[in-house]
């Protein structure tokens, strides 16, 4: 089938550019470096909107704060990263990261007790986010809230996290977040190699995360997330428990999103509260409004084009980039409901 | 399976004062077809409403399946066998015609078991043969959003008798539809009952002589008077508060 090989083509070239950038930096076909981390990026931006059009594209469910759930797992996983530096931080402490030191804790608060191990803080970054989308979303959906006062409350929620996270006394790191990261099991992470790992896991869970989700569409409950999006109190007056099956729906994408989030930080080497911004959210919900929602390849699309174009557009012009997203919701509002994969369909029929 | 009959008795429904229904008795045979005429006001939305459990009558009664339904909501009643097609079609437009009736088919409705469903055979083919009978088999990979106004009344009809409901109350089916569709919605309802008790409330007389069954009139609230078409056409109280205007 001709879009199953054009989806495995554009697979193979992601995955050739690591392989491109380990050639000597002469050769005509190197890689910079900087390609390599920034398309990683962007693999984890499109696992992050396929979580949402999950929600959003099939089951209606436009949540605004995707971003708190991609953080909480980048969070998770910032944890175990800031305990493999051990005592090679700048004070040198045995046991506490530096920012505790620097506060004036004496020991490591209990909640940090665990993430010592990899799959400990992996399991975290799938479970917070998706507990946190549980609770949210039985108190919203059971009470029926929908539209746009479900979107309200989902912003509300990543901005009352960030608020949070900016707190020292929370013991995440305050507004500094995590940094300074060293290894990732037992692999340094400023390496090309590293680099190179990081890359294909992320692409890994991206074919896996699309995979799965084109399989969850086609199985009946993705008729039925569709027929709720469509007609809510319909699809309730034929005996089908809405809430079940958005909370399914919700938790599912939320921890799609930690995910990402658990992906991401490994490669830019950051986690700090600015990304529960609510800016980010609403920039995600773009990227899938843009490549075409209610469709897996438009979510896949619109994460790439959009943050190529920012990429592009803040190295030239940083001053124009807000301006210019806006410009692409009302464009894309106004002109394109379908998306570009709409714009490319219609060209194609 | 032959259905089961359904009795009001004596039910007054008032809102503000306004007696909606006033001692409405009514029997409907199992497996009838049954039309409900009457001018507007005259109570027939009321009686479904009573039946299906969206209104509370103030007295009376109606049993079905040997329950009270004003004892029970209306979800309890749906489970009963009571399926009710409101007069706006409400199909899922960006679904095709056979999943819109897969959706409504009996199974489990939680999200795990909607995800390891299987359509099984005799699924499939109880879904062709309702295909067949509301005569969409040709469309049945066709959105259900492209479908006409018609076709979508059918669909939904469809719906309702995926779920094998034992009494089926259809309110206006032909309100919008072409002459040639109404037609068709007359053969479709009276091929439904026989195995089911059927309830049509409509306005086009036309169609309720299509119908060929027993017609109840309805004025104020309650019976004026029942039997064949021909029968109440010709009732002189039926022509004064209804025929002759």
């Amino acid at each position: 089938m001709n879009r199953r090989l054009a989806l495995l083509l554009c697979v193979l070239a992601l995955a050739a550019l690591p392989a491109f950038n380990a050639l000597p930096a002469e050769h005509p076909l190197h890689v910079p470096d900087f390609l390599v981390s920034v398309v990683g990026k962007w693999i984890c931006y499109a696992i992050l909107a396929l979580a949402i059009d999950l929600a959003w594209g099939y089951a209606g469910i436009l949540s605004l704060g995707h971003g708190a759930f991609f953080a909480l797992g980048g969070y998770a996983i910032g944890m175990h990263l800031m305990r493999l530096i051990g005592p090679r931080g700048v004070y040198g402490h045995p046991v506490l990261p530096d920012f505790m030191v620097f506060l004036g804790y004496t020991e490591l608060p209990w909640y940090w007790l665990g993430f010592d191990w990899f799959a400990f803080a992996f399991l975290m970054a799938l479970f917070v986010p998706g507990l946190l989308a549980l609770v949210v979303g039985w108190l919203a959906f059971r009470s029926r809230i929908t539209g746009v006062y479900l979107s309200i409350i989902t912003q509300a929620m990543t901005y009352a996290l960030m608020l949070a996270f900016f707190r020292n006394d929370m013991g995440f790191g305050g507004n500094n977040g995590f940094t300074d990261f060293k290894e990732l099991l037992g692999m340094p992470l400023n390496t090309g190699a590293t680099r190179a790992v990081l890359f294909y896991a992320s692409l890994a869970t991206l074919v896996l995360v699309f995979w799965g989700s084109a399989h969850l569409t086609q199985t009946k409950l993705g008729r039925v997330l569709t027929a709720i999006r469509d007609a809510e109190s319909r699809t309730r007056f034929l005996g089908y428990n809405v809430t079940q099956h958005k909370l399914f729906v919700f938790v599912l994408s939320a921890m799609i999103a930690g995910l990402a989030g658990a992906l991401y930080v490994p490669q830019v080497g950051i986690i700090n509260p600015s990304e529960f911004s609510p800016g980010n959210s609403i920039e995600a919900v773009v990227w899938v409004a843009f490549g075409g929602r209610g469709t897996l390849v438009g979510a896949v699309l619109g994460a790439f084009s959009v943050n190529a174009l920012k990429t592009w557009l803040t190295s030239v012009a940083p001053d124009l980039w807000l301006i210019v997203l806006g410009l692409l919701f009302v464009i894309v509002t106004l002109l394109l409901p379908k998306g570009l994969v709409g714009l490319l369909r219609r060209r194609g029929s | 399976m032959s259905g089961t009959g359904l009795y009001v008795d004596g039910v007054t429904v008032t809102f503000d004062g306004f007696r909606a229904l006033n001692a409405l008795s009514l029997v409907v045979e199992p497996g009838e077809l049954r039309a409900v005429i009457g001018p507007n006001g005259a109570g027939k939305t009321t009686m479904m409403d009573v039946i299906t459990g969206k209104t509370r009558p103030d007295t009376g009664i109606v049993r079905f399946a040997g329950r009270d339904l004003t004892k029970l909501d209306e979800a309890a009643i749906a489970t009963l066998g009571i399926g009710r097609k409101f007069q706006k079609p409400t199909v899922f437009d960006a679904l095709t015609v056979f999943e819109n009736l897969e959706l409504a088919l009996k199974a489990p409705r939680g999200p795990i078991a909607c995800l390891r469903w299987v359509l099984a055979g005799a699924a499939r083919a109880r879904i062709e043969a309702i295909m067949e009978q509301i005569g969409l088999a040709a469309r049945r990979e066709d959105l259900a959003g492209l479908l006409s106004h018609g076709q979508r009344q059918w669909l939904e009809i469809g719906m309702l008798l995926m779920q094998e409901p034992d009494l089926l109350l259809v309110d206006e089916p032909v309100a919008g539809m072409t002459d040639h569709e109404t037609e068709q919605t007359a053969a479709l309802l009276r091929g439904i009952a026989g195995t089911r008790s059927v309830v049509v409330v409509e306005h086009d007389l036309e169609f309720v002589r299509a119908l060929d069954c027993r017609v109840t009139v309805l004025h104020e609230g309650s019976v004026l008077s029942e039997g064949s078409i021909t029968h109440v056409q010709a009732d002189p109280r039926v022509i004064e508060v209804y025929l002759g205007r």
